[in-house]
């Protein structure tokens, strides 16, 4: 069971993921800290360990838009967090594959902060009010790299298999 | 059913005689750029190796181009300390096309590759950064990726598992009002298809008024077509595109433009006439919350910056001084000019814009990203208002959530620094 711990409108810009002027930290480890930076309250409930992993921030449509900036992505993914959102930003979301941030479109999620969801591959169901939403598949050439437990992993595996047909 | 450009070019790079959207592809890279953020990437690229027994080395060195332009110089010892690493790197690796910190070929990632012959129509670009979209100005299949994608390209020299995008055509009858251009034809049309209307789509833009615009206005309107949502936004190569490269860039080689078929099947068709397009201001906090400037005129704004990647070009600089020459940036507004790299710098002052700007009052930065992304160089105050050319204005964005962020064209902002309040080019910077 996931609890939504925060709900979000749509164009939810990576300056207010994570603001340009921490860009020089470059390390997931050191990322999370900046998690949400300008918004004190809720990057201190995160960095207090307040909030569980696999808990939920839900948001509307164009999540993750503007810089192609990764910190975006690894700062959420150090949290353990899954985002819920109508759609995502291209880069984004090919972030968020690659780093093993777990992201769903559910493009009707009716959920409220505080509300306990159950998290299927097809659908998201909300405990409170007992209603079912289908998530949107990924397009099985990223669930690849789902699968695969991210991009490194994944090159990593296509990296030898051509070091081996070359040879 | 014929191609678009982004079909045709995709399809090539795949070794395919057709796409289309929704097709899964891995297409060859032939240019890949980073700036600052290849820290990140070089400390992915070893992680991909770890493990493998084998030595690593990127895929191609010719194809690879790093240009320092976020921080610079360092305004951090962390910065620093980074592009010492990135430096070294490139040094190991025998990556050549390194535009280090200087003050002869230094500049912005996305004016040092056109201007230095980088790009080419037909090409697939990828880089680490969202505006890498600015290069389908010039015919090429441009797009922004993360730092890991890009070790990943280091490492094979493809991209993997792309789904070939559908295309929007976008075309565009009229001519500009003086001092009206393409930053405000590409504001408008984000604030009428919204910043997720080209979600996962390619922009491509046709009509006479594209075919008329300088490479400079059509770097504008591909570098903000990701403010849309697109993946890369292409200007279809032309004769005003060869002639670019071959004087201006250098470019010496054969080049092949890659046209649309004409039975080329698009996803939906949008039509904008610019005769009666008045200057355009995106505002605050999404770059889609676009209005014509007569609806936000005399907004008191305290900083007014001219450049970027968007638009530190030297027709934009020229602009500038020519309506700033002989009068003064307003009391209580400060003016921060960013050209977008040395050599747009050097001619600038050769041409005497950067005398005027100086004696308006503007202080003139060196070649970089400066305050467009919140760094430094041009932090706003608690509740303070900008006015800038730059291409976006998320809460934030220039370095305080408390702070306020206008875009516009450089006629409009230079016209603004007069009066100190946003004011319509047109009407002379008279407030």
């Amino acid at each position: 069971m996931s609890c939504v711990v925060y709900k979000l409108g749509d164009d939810v810009s990576t300056d207010t993921l994570y603001p340009g002027r921490f860009m020089a930290t470059v390390l997931p480890s050191e990322t999370v800290q900046y998690a949400f930076a300008d918004d004190g309250e809720f990057n201190a409930r995160l960095q207090k360990k307040e909030i569980a992993p696999g808990s939920v921030i839900t948001a509307g449509s164009n999540f993750g838009c503007g810089s192609s900036r990764e910190q975006a992505a690894s700062c959420l993914a150090g949290y353990g967090l899954v985002i819920l959102a109508k759609s995502f930003a291209r880069i984004f979301l090919q972030n968020a594959v690659n780093l093993g941030l777990k992201t769903l479109a559910v493009p009707d999620l009716e959920a409220e902060p505080g509300d306990e969801l159950e998290i299927r591959n097809d659908r998201v169901i909300n405990r409170r009010t007992g209603k079912e939403f289908p998530v949107l598949p990924l397009p099985p050439a990223r669930q690849a790299v789902v699968d695969a437990g991210g991009l490194i992993p994944y090159t990593k595996k296509r990296l030898l298999e051509k070091a081996v047909s070359s040879h | 059913m014929g191609m678009t450009v982004a079909e045709k070019i995709l399809a090539r790079a795949s070794g395919k005689t057709v796409v289309r959207p929704g097709d899964v592809v891995e297409p060859r890279v032939d240019l890949a750029m980073s700036h600052e953020n290849a820290a990140l990437v070089i400390n992915q690229f070893q992680d991909i190796y770890k493990g493998t027994g084998l030595e690593p080395r990127v895929w191609d060195p010719d194809r690879i181009v790093i240009i320092f332009d976020h921080r610079v110089p360092a305004e951090s010892s962390k910065t620093a300390t980074n592009q010492k690493k990135i430096r070294e790197f490139c040094a190991g690796q025998g990556i050549w096309h390194f535009h280090d910190i200087r003050g002869d070929e230094g500049g912005i990632c996305h004016q040092i590759l056109p201007e230095y012959g980088y790009v080419r129509p037909g090409q697939i670009v990828v880089g680490t950064d969202s505006h890498t979209t600015s290069h389908g100005a010039l015919g090429a299949l441009a797009m922004g990726i993360g730092a890991t994608e890009m070790a990943s390209v280091w490492t094979l020299g493809i991209l993997l598992n792309l789904e070939v995008p559908a295309t929007i055509q976008v075309a565009v009858t009229g001519r500009f009002q003086k001092f009206v251009g393409a930053k405000d034809l590409i504001l408008h049309l984000i604030g009428k298809i919204t910043a997720k209307g080209a979600l996962f789509k390619v922009l491509e833009f046709h009509g006479p008024t594209v075919e008329r615009m300088e490479v400079s206005g059509r770097l504008v309107l591909s570098n903000m077509s990701v403010e849309a949502g697109a993946t890369a936004g292409i200007v279809p190569a032309d004769d005003r595109t060869l002639d670019y490269l071959r004087k201006d860039a250098g470019v010496r080689e054969p080049l092949k433009p890659v046209k649309p078929d004409p039975d080329a099947d698009y996803d939906r068709l949008v039509e904008i006439h610019v005769d009666d397009l008045e200057p355009q201001i995106a505002c605050p906090h999404t770059v889609d919350n676009v209005k014509g400037i007569s609806q936000v005129e005399k907004t008191r704004i305290q900083q007014v910056v001219i450049g970027s990647c968007t638009n530190g070009r030297l027709d934009d600089l020229a602009v500038a001084a020519s309506i700033l020459k002989g009068r003064k940036v307003a009391k209580g507004t400060r003016l921060i000019v960013f050209p977008a790299s040395s050599r747009i710098y050097r001619k600038a002052m050769e041409r005497g814009y950067l005398r005027d700007l100086m004696e308006s009052g503007a202080v003139i930065m060196n070649p970089g990203c400066g305050c467009c992304l919140g760094v430094h160089q041009g932090a706003l105050g608690d509740g303070e208002t900008a006015l800038a050319t730059t291409n976006r204005n998320f809460k934030g964005r220039m370095g305080n959530p408390n702070g306020d962020v206008y875009l516009c064209s450089p006629a409009t902002a230079a016209a603004s620094a007069v009066t100190g309040v946003i004011t319509d080019p047109r009407q002379g910077g008279k407030s």
